[in-house]
């Protein structure tokens, strides 16, 4: 791989990244659903870049599905989603912003940590893509605890997904089966979070999940 | 067709069928007729020409027989299904239209197991255990109460992020195969994993281990992932309650075990038993913790569900021979008696019209055959002789106790902590003066109470007299998982 392929492709892993920390302080379920719309878009280019300079034209493939699917489809269904049910426009965060940021700095750090020692004998490219990947995954369920609300816990999954996608995209001659059920499985989680949706908004006004947890189980008889 | 793709295929082309069948009760019959074909091809498994490994689907000595009895309780369940809906429909609580759904669904979680039971290669095996956990997620959010939702939705997100990392632990898998056996398929599937495990890179193997057990290990239900799947029992239909418990928690210790294989088989990789034995003793011992709260029946008997697959994972991971033997029996008798219980409570639950234990009273004076079944259940699943349960678990804390005595009293204090809680409760519910039937409840059809029955004399069966052939099956099955 020569100097400016390897650049380039390095750049769109860390942008994966780094739209994975402006998830973090969104304030707004619109600007959410926009980052994550463009955090696909990111590695839909990093997949096709992939393509290009590995010569594998089944990356394109992946490409296509993130780009379509996961940067255009779904974000639209969910701009749709949250017009159709008049959900509020702002997310209070369970806790601060400069907490979830010092976090997400340490989960980072963390999966650095963890994968660059862990992959000595692989290429410099995988190796990062797998670290900021696996850091993505984890920033996922961080979005998904800091905001209780289940827009943004939608949001945070997809983000989980694209981190992952990045992995496999990174790992050389990882068989087309795995990406293609990952294609597959967003497809059919984000249709059973829309179902979810109309079911929650049935019975409440809201779609803050705190709500939901007065009903516990134990508590409601 | 061979008779592995019969297992496979029926209950997909049933679940076509039946999403497009608007009677339920015509419907509720081709589920059981389905569910019987898939068990009678599962059982020809045994005499038919085992598929040549390597390729995507797998058929050996461990899998079998749990793809055999994941046919028998879906068949089993079906039967119990039939009668239960035909009480919720009567009571309104579910609509044709929900039925036609929850059918087709059905067979699509039963396809899904076993399709994760009988998968050679790593991402067909994720891919049907992430399929079961979307078909359940929807059937657990079937009567679409508050309760029902937050449910459905901590269960989907808790099991969706499990799945995610299980995914990460896949490919890291992968990663570590790769120098091995090259680029494409053959580092993904199982069968040529294990030969070549010994030359794959111990350090990555550990980390993927880590991750592809925290990620099962959430569908397993080990504490600390544990949190959806009380919710999940108590919510759903008890047809569900039953087939997750008995069936779902095994396919996911069963995906855990595979991988741990490929583990042992690496001289230089981390042993995964002590990872195992310290989240199986966790689960057991906050879960019989737990029992002692529990105000809802259907939540008691999930957080028993909890505390036995403890004790499994925790057998699997102290290994050996026998205490795998006592982990596979445990898994069998598990899902046998458990899946009796759920049966018995969904009628008790129906009859009474509530699920608190608080207003049920005196079953054996007011219902002597779902009473007593319900004793005969409680007593098998607390390990009481003379049913398998006490066999297994005796057999648990014997071998443990020869080998680390200091580990054998924790799992023995455990499961005695659990012992009391469950029977404290039987005896509230069993026994006393009988409190008031639900308004309109009628007598229990026979043909609902056999699948009880059945599943009791099974486990009572192996808990007097283990037959030779199976003993010897179970053997060869334990030194396999070394």
């Amino acid at each position: 791989m020569t100097g400016l392929a390897f650049d380039i492709a390095h750049l769109l892993g860390a942008l994966v990244l780094t739209l994975s920390f402006a998830l973090l302080y969104q304030r707004r379920l619109t600007a959410a659903i926009n980052v994550v719309a463009m955090q696909a878009a990111v590695l839909a280019a990093a997949a096709a870049w992939q393509a290009i300079t590995r010569d594998s034209p089944h990356l394109f493939a992946t490409a296509a599905i993130a780009l379509i699917f996961k940067a255009i489809a779904v974000p639209l269904l969910l701009h749709w989603l949250i017009r159709r049910l008049n959900i509020s426009s702002t997310v209070e965060p369970v806790f601060g912003v400069t907490l979830t940021m010092g976090l997400g700095v340490g989960i980072t750090a963390l999966a650095i940590l963890l994968v660059l020692p862990l992959t000595a004998g692989e290429t410099l490219l995988l190796r990062e893509d797998l670290a900021f990947a696996l850091a993505v995954a984890l920033l996922g369920p961080l979005l998904m605890i800091a905001r209780r609300n289940a827009v943004v816990q939608v949001v945070g999954f997809m983000s989980m997904e694209n981190g992952l996608i990045l992995a496999a995209v990174g790992v050389k001659g990882m068989p087309l089966v795995v990406e293609a059920s990952v294609a597959f499985s967003v497809m059919v989680a984000t249709f059973i979070f829309g179902v979810f949706f109309f079911h929650i908004r049935e019975r409440f006004d809201s779609l803050d999940v705190s709500r939901l947890e007065e009903m516990q189980g134990e508590r409601h008889s | 067709m061979t008779p592995l793709l019969t297992v496979l295929g029926v209950p997909l082309g049933a679940a076509m069928v039946l999403a497009f069948i608007a009677n339920w009760r015509l419907a509720a019959w081709l589920n059981v007729v389905a569910s019987a074909a898939t068990f009678a091809a599962a059982a020809a498994l045994f005499v038919a020409d085992r598929p040549a490994p390597g390729n995507l689907l797998l058929v050996d000595d461990f899998n079998i027989y749990l793809i055999a009895l994941t046919a028998f309780v879906a068949l089993t369940t079906a039967i119990f299904s039939a009668s239960y809906i035909a009480h919720e429909v009567e009571r309104r609580r579910l609509t044709p239209r929900l039925l036609r759904f929850y059918h087709a669904m059905y067979q699509a979680f039963i396809g899904s197991m076993l399709m994760a039971l009988s998968a050679d290669n790593l991402g067909l095996m994720w891919v049907a255990v992430e399929a079961a956990t979307l078909s359940t997620a929807l059937m657990v959010s079937l009567y679409r109460t508050p309760a029902a939702i937050e449910a459905a939705w901590k269960y989907f997100i808790l099991c969706g992020v499990g799945i995610a990392l299980a995914l990460f632990g896949t490919m890291l898998m992968y990663l570590a195969a790769q120098p091995a056996l090259g680029e494409g398929m053959a580092a993904v599937t199982w069968s040529s994993l294990l030969s070549h495990a010994a030359n794959f890179d111990p350090a990555l193997l550990n980390v993927a281990f880590v991750f592809l057990l925290i990620g099962y290990g959430t569908k397993v239900g080990l504490a600390p992932l544990h949190a959806w799947l009380p919710d999940a029992h108590a919510e759903g239909p008890t047809p569900i309650s039953a087939v997750l418990s008995g069936l779902l928690l095994n396919v996911a210790l069963y995906a855990v075990l595979r991988f741990k294989m490929l583990l042992a088989a690496n001289p230089q990789a981390l042993a995964p038993g002590p990872l195992m034995i310290g989240m199986g003793l966790l689960s057991l011992s906050l879960a019989a913790l737990m029992l002692y709260r529990r105000r809802d029946i259907k939540r008691l008997f999930a957080y028993s569900s909890i505390e036995h697959m403890g004790i499994a994972a925790f057998a699997f991971g102290m290994g050996g021979p026998l205490a795998n033997f006592a982990g596979l029996l445990h898994m069998t008798m598990h899902s046998l008696v458990k899946a009796a219980i759920f049966f018995t409570v969904g009628h008790v639950s129906q009859v009474k019209g509530t699920q608190r234990i608080a207003d049920i009273t005196g079953l054996t004076a007011s219902h002597p055959a779902l009473g007593w079944s319900l004793v005969a259940g409680v007593i098998a699943i607390a390990g009481m002789p003379p049913f398998g349960v006490f066999t297994s678990e005796f057999l648990v804390v014997s071998s443990t106790f020869a080998r680390q005595p200091l580990l054998a009293l924790p799992v023995a204090v455990g499961l005695l902590v659990g012992f009391g809680a469950l029977l404290l409760r039987l005896h509230h519910l069993a026994f006393g003066p009988p409190s008031a039937n639900a308004a309109g409840s009628h007598a229990v059809p026979t043909l609902s109470l056999i699948p009880i029955w059945l599943h009791l004399a099974l486990a009572l069966v192996a808990g007097i007299y283990l037959p030779a052939p199976l003993v010897a099956w179970f053997q060869s099955v334990a030194r396999l998982l070394g």
